[in-house]
């Protein structure tokens, strides 16, 4: 088996507020290979941002890593200096962000932003002359699809529609991705139609590239539909592991199972199931297993130990003591 | 994008703007009680006289009947002769403003670019020593009165130490340049005389710093706070993401759209060290725009009362015209927002 492009390994991240820490990161596990595509699940306030901010090294000024390591081809990003972790988001690796029109300077043209992006994608020796970057940003723009490209780059973010501004996004982001791409549930804040074209434009540039991508949703039907594993997170752990295929059709943390059945289905006439609770407060998380409150099967020994992973089948792992016996 | 169909929407409104201030100066300078020629004249000036000067200047007619001989004469460039320095008042604002314009000008200068660069500083590192060094000067900035601010210059750096100069515009023994424009600075640079530059300038320093500090400390306020919240946004994130460097981040993406509110604020700051002028002037015995319009006010010189304020008017409407453009030019936002429309 080759080496994974990445690798976490029970990372702890608190978040320092008034009146103590949040603990959110609590241990969170995840591998991903070069070129693979993965899902990473979870409801909203699960950590999902922080990990892909974590990997990136853009956390928040109030966080503070507790613990673990990020292996990237072997090197921890956690020990990184920032002019050397500055190196690895110029070339290797980048994140698309949930709302395009956040993630866009509002007061810098597209073509500013763009061609700045792809200047310092090199490094300093074979930095390109202007007309080459200029060229280089229209073909970036091809690629995504977006029309008269020419025109785009003049244009201010205010001037274009959200649809058009997340494809500049991919854009932008994949100019400085090589090996890996964090894309934080990237459409959301778009209508279905617009957030279909944009999936399946960003599913085939990165199978074009080879460039290993981590897709952040909470929508399980994309999950299904275009990656190869699924990494299940809830509050800071992930909980279980699989190929899609697997996970749909044998899901055994409790979690997954509520989460898997807790999709609307347009066909059926009754309602989706959902998981009672919520995710937990993080300043006072529940001890042991984090999901034991809400968990149908919890039994008195889940509110003591934290559950470690196990394997129930080749490439399935389960961080759950019912270990699928349930 | 159409920047001279802006200026000139910018242009007609204002004049809607000077007209409206006219005719409020105009009558509320009127209304107030007392009789401007008599004050003038003084109590041994006899009834025909003071009569027959209240007709010169049409005060026996109707107000509205005032306003209008007023729009005419200034039509034909008067603005009518000032009843104490007895010359046109045009002429009394040509001698007196240069002095509180250069005056202005360089405060102006000092407290933008040294606001933006304090709170810029600050930004860097929230709660580090500079953040908080900054903070507790702006705060004190706020708080003091220019006028404090003044004396306690003077005192220190005239007084204790006499190292600067702490009053008129220039030393006795330098040959003043030949008046250009008025401001010392300018012509004498303007005609090659250094020595005279650089002595207009320290005798300009301590007025115009303490003129500046209050506007000053806004400015460091708020292009910190701004800087440390776009700090945050995530297209601050998402630059760096690409791997464009700490250094650019925050020298282009952040300060750009920081500068907004701050540029925004800058006109209003203008006005008030404006107004702060006159007790700033009168400490520095500075012979400015300020201290002939208060005299103007005291001793009810009508003419030279509404020239000041119209003067004064027609200042911070261009002043607030360039702050336009330049938030225009900052913000495409708003540039756009006017194209549509």
């Amino acid at each position: 088996m080759t080496e994974p492009l990445l690798e976490i390994n029970e990372l702890k991240v608190n978040y320092q507020v008034f009146g103590g820490d949040l603990k959110v990161l609590n241990g969170l596990n995840l591998e991903i290979y070069p070129g693979e595509k993965i899902g990473l699940v979870g409801e909203t306030g699960c950590g999902k941002t922080t990990t892909m901010k974590s990997i990136l090294g853009i956390l928040h000024p109030a966080a503070r890593i507790k613990g673990g390591e990020i292996l990237y081809r072997g090197r921890d990003l956690l020990k990184l200096k920032e002019k050397e972790m500055n190196d690895l988001r110029r070339q290797h690796m980048s994140a698309i962000f949930q709302n395009p029109t956040a993630a866009l300077n509002p007061v810098f043209t597209i073509g500013q932003q763009l061609e700045d992006a792809i200047r310092y994608s090199f490094s300093r020796e074979e930095r390109l002359p202007k007309k080459e970057i200029k060229a280089r940003a229209v073909e970036v723009l091809n690629d995504v699809a977006l029309p008269d490209p020419e025109r785009l780059l003049k244009n201010y973010p205010v001037q274009l529609s959200g649809g058009m501004k997340q494809r500049i996004c991919i854009a932008l982001a994949l100019v400085t991705a090589s090996d890996l791409l964090v894309a934080d549930e990237p459409g959301t804040n778009l209508d279905v139609t617009i957030q279909d074209q944009i999936l399946r434009l960003l599913i085939n540039l990165v199978e074009e590239r080879k460039t290993a991508t981590i897709y952040i949703t909470h929508t399980l039907g994309v999950v299904r539909q275009f990656m190869d594993r699924v990494f299940v997170m809830y509050a800071g752990n992930t909980v279980e592991v699989a190929p899609t295929k697997t996970l749909f059709d044998n899901p055994v943390h409790p979690y997954t199972k509520g989460l898997l059945q807790a999709v609307p289905k347009l066909t059926g006439v009754e309602f989706s199931q959902g998981i009672p609770g919520r995710v937990p407060e993080y300043q006072r998380p529940p001890a042991g297993c984090r999901f034991h409150p809400r968990c149908p099967d919890s039994t008195a020994f889940c509110q003591q130990e934290k559950p470690g992973f196990v394997e129930v089948e080749p490439g399935h792992q389960v961080a759950c003591f019912t270990g699928g016996d349930s | 994008m159409n920047l001279k169909k802006f200026i000139g929407y910018r242009l007609i409104y204002s004049i809607f703007v000077l007209l409206g201030l006219s005719i409020l100066i105009f009558t509320i300078a009127r209304v107030v009680p007392g009789d401007p020629v008599r004050l003038a004249l003084g109590a041994r000036a006899s009834q025909e006289v003071v009569e027959s000067v209240r007709a010169q200047m049409y005060l026996d007619q109707p107000i509205v009947l005032q306003y209008l001989y007023w729009v005419r004469d200034i039509f034909q460039g008067n603005f009518g002769i000032s009843l104490f320095t007895r010359r046109n008042v045009l002429i009394d604002i040509q001698q007196f403003l240069p002095a509180t314009m250069e005056l202005a000008l360089v405060s102006g200068v000092i407290m933008a670019v040294f606001g933006i660069l304090l709170g810029t500083l600050a930004a860097q590192k929230k709660n580090s020593l500079m953040d908080n060094l900054v903070r507790l000067v702006a705060y004190v900035g706020v708080v003091t009165p220019s006028f404090v601010l003044a004396i306690f210059f003077v005192l220190i750096f005239g007084y204790v130490f006499n190292i600067m100069p702490t009053a008129g515009r220039l030393s006795s023994y330098i040959q003043a340049p030949p008046w250009i424009t008025g401001m010392i600075t300018v012509d004498s640079l303007l005609t090659g005389n250094f020595a005279a530059f650089f002595n207009a300038l320290r005798h300009l320093l301590l007025p115009a710093i303490s003129l500046a500090m209050a506007g000053l400390s806004q400015q460091a306020r708020i292009t910190r706070s701004t800087m440390s919240d776009n700090l945050q946004k995530d297209y601050i994130q998402a630059h760096r993401t690409y791997g464009i460097p700490r250094r650019r981040i925050m020298s282009k993406y952040l300060l750009k759209p920081s500068l907004i509110p701050t540029v925004s604020i800058l006109g209003l700051d203008f006005a008030a060290l404006l107004a702060n002028a006159f007790l700033v002037e009168l400490i520095f015995n500075w012979p400015g725009f300020s201290r002939y319009g208060i005299n103007a006010i005291l001793r009810k010189d009508l003419n030279a009362i509404i020239a000041v304020v119209m003067v004064m008017g027609i200042i911070f409407v261009t002043v607030n015209i360039i702050v336009d453009i330049v938030v225009a030019y900052l913000d495409p936002r708003i540039r756009m927002g006017r194209e549509r429309s």
